[in-house]
């Protein structure tokens, strides 16, 4: 790894550092919409809730997005150890998970919306969507990372001694798999309890 | 460089191997497991703490291990900490302070 061109005084790298700090700040860019969320989940104006939470279905998405973090991981782990087929191998099966993870976010989108669910439609609603939205966001970036380190390798730009490079792809993506554990369990599955069982 | 750094002597030590990642997968794939089982089945008040605590591990070890945190200087994880705990802070105090609020 090519950090003795990268160091700062703090003898750290400079670039995993600068990451460091833009995921710890993304813990308040997230906090900001989990809480509103939890302020609102029993604000429907009437209209549907959380009770159209398929939990099953969420719990899949969540299976596929833990897969991800290990297929990133075996990725980081191929380019440390300079086998860049396998690196290759294993960002695309990264992108390929989230593509699904995507996927169903937008099929889930698309059920609520039928079912009544709609951005304006509540306090609820507004919140869930903006939140769990923002969240596909940083996963469809994460993609766009994925695929561009997959081309840079591909054409020689991201070189074997460089596996900072995907280090650092790896750990925003990671976090967005953090930010998901974080989701699933506060925003889904507490508040579905609440509401539906009563608890 | 002619001397070693932080940096180089933290990835010096043990890093975990395919295996071990794939082991870690298979223990956050059962904790996710049973917190969607916690949600079906009536576990009474140990239901939110049981929650938080599943969530927490998970947390941890894919921050640990995935993000190689473990094995890393002690700086990205002081950056890390620092974020959520000034996110949560931050955010508990908004839940206390409004959320009779809304309910009103």
């Amino acid at each position: 790894m090519s950090t003795a061109t990268h160091e700062n005084t703090l003898g750290v790298d400079h670039r995993k550092l600068a990451m460091w700090v833009f995921l710890g700040s993304e813990f308040l860019f997230f906090g900001a919409f989990i809480s509103t969320f939890l302020l609102y989940f029993r604000e429907t104006n009437g209209g549907p809730g959380v009770e159209l939470f398929d939990i099953a279905f969420t719990s899949i998405s969540s299976f596929i997005l833990l897969m991800s973090s290990l297929t990133m991981v075996l990725a980081h782990n191929a380019h440390a150890n300079r086998d860049m087929r396998r690196l290759r191998i294993w960002l695309l099966a990264t992108a390929f998970l989230g593509m699904v993870f995507i996927g169903g976010q937008a099929f889930e989108f698309t059920t609520f919306y039928n079912e009544g669910l709609q951005l304006t439609n509540s306090p609820m609603s507004s919140a869930f969507f903006v939140l769990t939205g923002l969240h596909g966001a940083h996963v469809t970036i994460g993609i766009v990372m994925l695929l561009s380190t997959y081309v840079l390798t591909k054409t020689g730009k991201i070189k074997p001694d460089q596996d900072v490079k995907t280090e650092m792809v790896g750990l925003y993506w990671h976090f967005v798999d953090i930010v998901w554990v974080l989701i699933f369990t506060v925003v889904y599955l507490i508040p579905y309890d609440v509401v539906v069982f009563g608890g | 460089m002619s001397t070693q750094t932080d940096e180089t002597k933290a990835h010096a030590g043990h890093h975990p191997t395919p295996k071990d990642y794939v082991q870690i997968f298979f223990v956050l794939f059962v904790l996710t497991a049973m917190e969607v089982a916690a949600s079906f089945i009536d576990v009474g008040p140990l239901f939110l703490p049981l929650l938080l605590v599943l969530m927490a591990i998970k947390f941890v070890l894919v921050a640990g291990w995935f993000m190689h945190l473990k094995y890393d200087i002690a700086t990205y994880t002081q950056f890390m900490v620092g974020g959520l705990l000034l996110a949560m802070a931050l955010y508990g105090a908004v839940l206390l302070i409004f959320s009779d609020a809304v309910r009103a």
